[in-house]
């Protein structure tokens, strides 16, 4: 998707590789943003529409690793990425140690913030095996969520982090 | 039967499907041939509309249809339901005059929600634009009608005579903003029509309001419309009633003759489904030396829309919380162009808490009683209004378990006496109350031959735990682990049931669901002797499964005994001197709310409403700017909710109370009592580090300066 | 509305020519400003040029100073250990600013760029003479708690709401741009406008000129550099006020200081007059008190946003009593 060619309103077809399958996506339109294209003509509804700019994390997912607001990023400059959604994070009908720990610990209400939250979470960890309770809470910051009060949640990710840290002391 | 389910964390039954992502919401729903509808809305407060230039939109591509006053069916106005208002009675599209900025004035249909966007882009509208009030100073006062079927100026006592003798008086006024509930999930719906038949996926708290409230609307049988909402992506009371875009989804699609989803923006959440109304709350006290109140006098002052009544008892809250002979309540609204206002979590007693609670605090300082102290000695041995006895009250066992458990008693009694580091340290309480709450349900258990058992309720989860909580009372009462029970909710399908609000899902739905169960189980056993596994007696009788069907209306306790949840709030917070800047450091709130279900989902909720009252608190208002009438930055950075960071460790403890008198279950309800008081506690609390009392929420460092 | 033309150049020249060949052409680098004006109808250009695929992402360290290529993310600009050890100030900017997600997201060139937080700006409905142009300010008689005290005008009052943008002035960092016919270098100190009669104009750059990178400047100044910024929520928020503030000092004497305020007015702010309080002067508490009036002795209050004053005052103190001590 490099070059200079203009793309005329909706003619295009290109491919996305979301997680781990290349899906073709047709007679869209460049301009759309990624959320758009993942829930509307891709069937993925997990990551959440709430406020359509960048303002609650509800649609985060990864763009080749890197942790973003689906909602601000154009489909196009996801072209030559590896997406990943909530969608694609388990492995089969396995849970993750993180949604395993949302579960346990009781950190889900409505749920509606829950997979943006899920993958925040996942960045964090992944990143900074160790962050102690202030880095928690401003990691995931950018992640509103309106029902549990964030107190659960904290919960969950601390159990993940010393499970992890657990595992990986000899 | 002894329970085993009941009153123990069980894991969220919908937990799994919310963590992966595959939880079906309202949004999520995508049916053959679904088409988009984008809501046009007003952007003048009030005037009549000359013209609604639907030309362009129409050629636009991928547009089926657009929807105005020009060409909308005349519709009936939705009634006034036994429960209060509806969200909006008065149905869109009608005519050309506008009530408010952010009126629904047309609908657009496309083949795609980026084409309906698009197109909802060039109508264009003309104003003949009118003299608008949009402020609550700005209008008359008038008394409101009613409020959900009471009085609104009550008087016991002779409050004047006992405020001109008060040996302590205090007479303050406090504020509150608008506030907007803003659930992450938008409102959101999507019609289908099948002939005649019209079916609904709603996010909504009344499936079964919403069916009426259409059908009504539309001039249709009930039983030809179909409400299903599944899961809730939050409401918080914003989707308590019915609302015009619901019915605009119905018309569209019918119109373009294709189901259609209608998703409202986050900017148009500012306008659609009602808000918090600001209020002026003068509240007068008078009191003993000792602190005993003689006198509350609590007026209250709030908007409504310029065409319909709505109002929340914010008074209310000073007839039941105290003893004290001399009470007097008053409710006035004014009417402004703006939308109508709605319940928002614990209507009335949220907002009238600040005022109260605030109160109690300036009379705490102000004859040197400590505030916890203060409480006690005008706590009510019965309800103070009416005389009943209270069905039970755990307040004292609040106030001291939560004092223990805060370390209250190191608390220093001068203001700016507490210090960490350049910090001011400040430490405040305050009472929480909430009525129980509880209406007419039915529940349907079926035990099935291969060993499963369903119980359905058409109640609604809106990520309070209804799904868990109907497995766990149904597994207890068949003696069956909750591994083996599923539920099913959010279906006018479904057995009736009430609306989910004023925390009344659990007190109404699980008493239905037990007495289900309990036919189902009865109806097995007649089959056979027991010891037997209700599997192998339906199976050696070749059954495939039985069925059990339980109503709970409320008890004739009401008339006897006052009902009600209690709670104490205890908040720190750390004031930057300099800088203003407050953060919320600790929290413990204590609750006495009757038989807890779930302490795992119960324990999230009561944070989740602290929380709520920390935005009250701080962060929280929705500003309109008073020429234009017209709400300035209508998005989540210009509403600030709190974010993880501004949270600290939330200590949520239930007192263990055992009520036998407000249901089968001995159920109270938590999630209005969580918020109420939390706003007074924090403001108690940064008066006590600062000095300084602040009557105006939110408390920014702009008050603090 | 036309359909919007969306294009993706993968060279700068390209780039320039597509952005200059339209005059209602907009450039897109990490679209957490841009895709929310384009949503809400604010920004409504015929031609979008995506610069992604530009190679002009990365940090340099050159000439003892840092060069950051235009397109790197602003989580990268704040992992970069260079800039965390001698840039302290800016580090501090961009991790207070956004979300982990946005940061990961923006990139340094766009957070200079960054529109105005203005509710009215935003609103299409509402009239605002730096959108379009003439239809008056809604502002000055309307809501304006979070406006400018500072160097606005009778025709806007709207503030810049960049974090970084405010370290990059304190640290005297330096624009190189790019247009089809020449090269700039420009001082992020010389980038703005003040709104005047012309709020719409907001910097020097013309239209079609890319922002290539922003050069650190390695300076006697900028170790010692630190940024401070108020909120009413504790993340996630832009400033009501903010302050970068960079000090070289030695025998107890301020050599050379820079003083930038945000949240204050419609650019990134330097406070010279506070700046000539500190420069020779001892690191006293009368200096910083001094210095902390003279930052908003020109100040224009308006009834909503007078507090910004005194906020002003305090956040300085407490900035340059920080710097003061560090280092």
């Amino acid at each position: 998707m490099t070059g200079n060619h203009p793309l005329a309103a909706e003619s295009e077809t290109y491919e996305l590789s979301v997680n781990g399958r290349r899906e073709q996506v047709k007679a869209a339109w460049l301009g759309e943003s990624l959320l758009a294209v993942l829930r509307e003509r891709l069937g993925l509804p997990g990551a959440k529409n709430a406020c359509e700019q960048g303002e609650c994390g509800s649609c985060s997912v990864f763009v080749d690793g890197v942790l973003v607001c689906s909602c601000c990023v154009l489909a196009a400059d996801a072209v030559d990425a590896e997406v990943t959604t909530v969608e694609g994070l388990a492995d089969g009908d396995a849970l993750t140690d993180v949604q395993q720990s949302f579960l346990d610990a009781g950190a889900v209400q409505c749920g509606f913030c829950t997979p943006g939250l899920v993958v925040a979470v996942h960045d964090l960890l992944d990143r900074n095996p160790d962050p102690g309770d202030l880095e928690v809470r401003e990691a995931i910051s950018g992640n509103l969520c309106r029902c549990t009060g964030y107190g659960r949640i904290l919960a969950a990710v601390e159990a993940v982090r010393d499970q992890r840290g657990r595992r990986s002391r000899p | 039967m002894r329970p085993t389910a009941v009153g123990t964390p069980v894991d969220r039954a919908d937990a799994r499907s919310k963590v992966t992502g595959t939880a079906c919401y309202t949004v999520d729903v995508v049916l053959p041939d679904l088409a988009h509808a984008v809501v046009v809305q007003s952007t003048v407060p009030t005037g009549r509309i000359v013209r609604i230039d639907a030309a362009a939109a129409e050629r636009a591509p991928g547009v089926l249809g657009v929807l105005s006053h020009a060409n909308t069916p005349s519709l009936a106005e939705v009634p006034t339901f036994p429960q209060g208002p509806a969200g909006q009675r008065r149905p869109p599209l009608q005519d050309d005059t506008v009530n408010f900025d952010g009126e629904h004035l047309a609908v657009v249909v496309a083949d795609t929600l980026h084409h309906a966007a698009q197109a909802a882009a060039l109508i264009d509208v003309a104003y003949d634009r009118e003299e608008a009030v949009t402020t609550l100073e700005a209008g008359d006062e008038l008394p409101p009608s009613g409020i959900f079927g009471e009085a609104p100026d009550s008087v016991r006592g002779d409050p004047e005579a006992a405020l001109a003798r008060a040996e302590v008086r205090l007479d303050a006024t406090y504020t509150t903003p608008t506030e907007h509930h803003h659930p992450l999930e938008p409102g959101a719906t999507v019609a289908a029509w099948d002939g005649g038949r019209l079916t609904l996926y709603d996010s909504t708290q009344w499936v079964s309001g919403v069916r009426d409230a259409v059908a009504m609307t539309l001039g249709m049988a009930t039983d030809q419309v179909r409400v299903v909402s599944p899961f809730v992506g939050g409401a918080f009371g914003s989707k308590a009633m019915v609302w015009p875009h619901v019915v605009l989804a119905a018309l569209a699609a019918r119109h373009v003759g294709r189901p259609v989803k209608l998703v409202l923006s986050r900017a148009q959440m500012f306008t659609s489904l009602g808000y918090r109304s600001p209020t002026v709350q003068r509240l007068s006290l008078g009191a003993r030396q000792d602190g005993t109140l003689t006198a509350i006098v609590h007026a209250v002052t709030q908007q409504t829309s310029v065409f319909e009544e709505f109002v929340a008892g914010a008074g209310y809250i000073s007839r039941s919380l105290y003893a004290c002979p001399n009470v007097a309540v008053r409710h006035r609204l004014v009417r402004v162009n703006a939308p109508t206002p709605t319940v928002m979590r614990a209507p009335g007693e949220a907002v009238g808490s600040f005022a109260l609670e605030s109160a109690l605090d300036e009379l705490a300082a102000q004859s040197g009683v400590d505030p916890v102290a203060l409480r006690l000695r005008n706590f009510a041995e019965d309800e103070p209004q009416e005389g009943l006895a209270w069905s039970s009250n755990a307040l004292r066992e609040c106030y001291q378990v939560g004092a223990e458990r805060f370390g209250w008693e190191r608390r220093t009694t001068e203001p700016r006496s507490m210090r960490e580091g350049r910090h001011l340290v400040g430490w405040g309480m305050a009472s929480a109350t909430y009525g129980v709450h509880s209406e007419a349900a039915a529940a349907r258990v079926r035990i099935c031959a291969d060993g499963r058992i369903l119980v359905t309720s058409g109640t609604q989860d809106l990520g309070t735990g209804t799904y868990t909580t109907m497995v766990q009372v149904a597994a207890d009462a068949l003696g069956v682990p909750v591994e083996r029970v599923t539920a099913a909710l959010g279906d006018t399908d479904l057995p009736p049931a009430p609306h989910s609000g004023g925390s009344q899902t659990a007190a109404s739905v699980g008493p239905a669901v037990w007495s289900a169960a309990l036919d189902a189980c009865s109806k097995v056993l007649a089959l056979a002797e027991q010891g037997d596994s209700y599997a192998e007696i339906l199976t050696r009788h070749g059954i495939e499964f039985v069925e059990g069907r339980g109503d709970a209306r409320p008890g004739a306790s009401a008339s006897r005994f006052a009902m009600r949840s209690f709670g104490a709030h205890f908040a720190e917070v750390q004031v930057d001197p300099e800088l203003g800047e407050v953060r919320l450091t600790r929290f413990c709130g204590v609750f006495g709310a009757g038989r807890i279900l779930n302490p795992k989902t119960a324990r999230s909720q009561m944070i989740g409403g602290i929380v709520g009252g920390t935005g009250m608190a701080l962060t929280e208002r929705t500003v309109t700017d008073r020429r234009l009438g017209r709400v300035v930055s209508p998005n989540l950075s210009g509403y600030a909710v709190p974010t993880h960071a501004d949270i600290p460790w939330i200590d949520v403890c239930f007192i263990d109370e055992h009520d036998p008198h407000v249901n089968a279950l001995g159920v109270k309800g938590i999630g209005e009592v969580a918020i109420v008081g939390v706003a007074a506690a924090i403001a108690n609390a940064v008066h006590h580090a600062t000095g300084r009392r602040i009557r105006d929420l939110p408390i920014t460092p702009q008050t603090l300066l | 509305m036309a359909p919007l033309e969306y294009l993706r150049p993968s060279d700068e020249g390209a780039a320039i020519a597509l952005a200059e060949a339209d005059g209602r052409a907009c450039l897109l680098a990490g679209g957490t400003d841009v895709v929310g004006l384009l949503k809400d109808g604010v920004l409504a250009p015929s031609r979008l040029v995506d610069i992604n695929a530009l190679p002009i992402a990365g940090v340099e360290i050159r000439d003892g100073g840092l060069s950051i290529g235009a397109l790197t993310r602003l989580s990268d600009v704040a992992d970069h250990p260079a800039v965390r050890g001698r840039f302290p100030a800016l580090a501090h900017a961009v991790l207070a600013a956004a979300s982990p997600q946005l940061r990961n997201m923006a990139t340094v060139g766009g957070s200079l760029l960054q529109r105005t937080r203005c509710g009215y700006f935003r609103d299409p409905v509402t009239p605002c003479n730096k959108r379009a142009p003439g239809t008056g300010c809604s502002a000055i008689d309307g809501e304006h708690r979070l406006h400018a005290i500072l160097g606005g005008s009778d025709r806007c009052i709207a503030v810049h709401p960049s974090d970084p943008a405010v370290a990059l002035l304190a640290l005297d960092a330096v624009v190189r741009t790019r247009g089809s016919r020449k090269e700039r270098a420009i001082p992020v100190d010389d980038l703005y406008l003040l709104p005047g009669s012309t709020p719409e104009r907001e910097t020097l750059l013309e239209h079609g000129e890319l922002i290539v990178a922003v050069e650190l400047p390695a300076t006697s100044f900028a170790a010692r550099s630190c940024y401070l910024k108020v909120r009413e929520r504790a993340s996630f928020e832009f400033a009501l006020v903010s302050a970068a503030v960079a000090l070289d000092v030695r025998g107890g004497v301020i050599r050379t200081a820079r003083v930038a305020l945000g949240g204050v007015a419609p650019r990134p702010w330097r406070a010279r007059a506070a700046e000539a309080v500190l420069r020779g002067s001892r690191m006293t508490e009368a200096t910083i008190a001094a210095a902390a009036s003279a930052a908003v002795r020109d100040a224009r209050p308006r009834e909503q946003n007078a507090f910004k004053v005194e906020l002003v005052r305090r956040v300085l103190t407490r900035v340059l009593a920080t710097a003061g001590a560090g280092g």
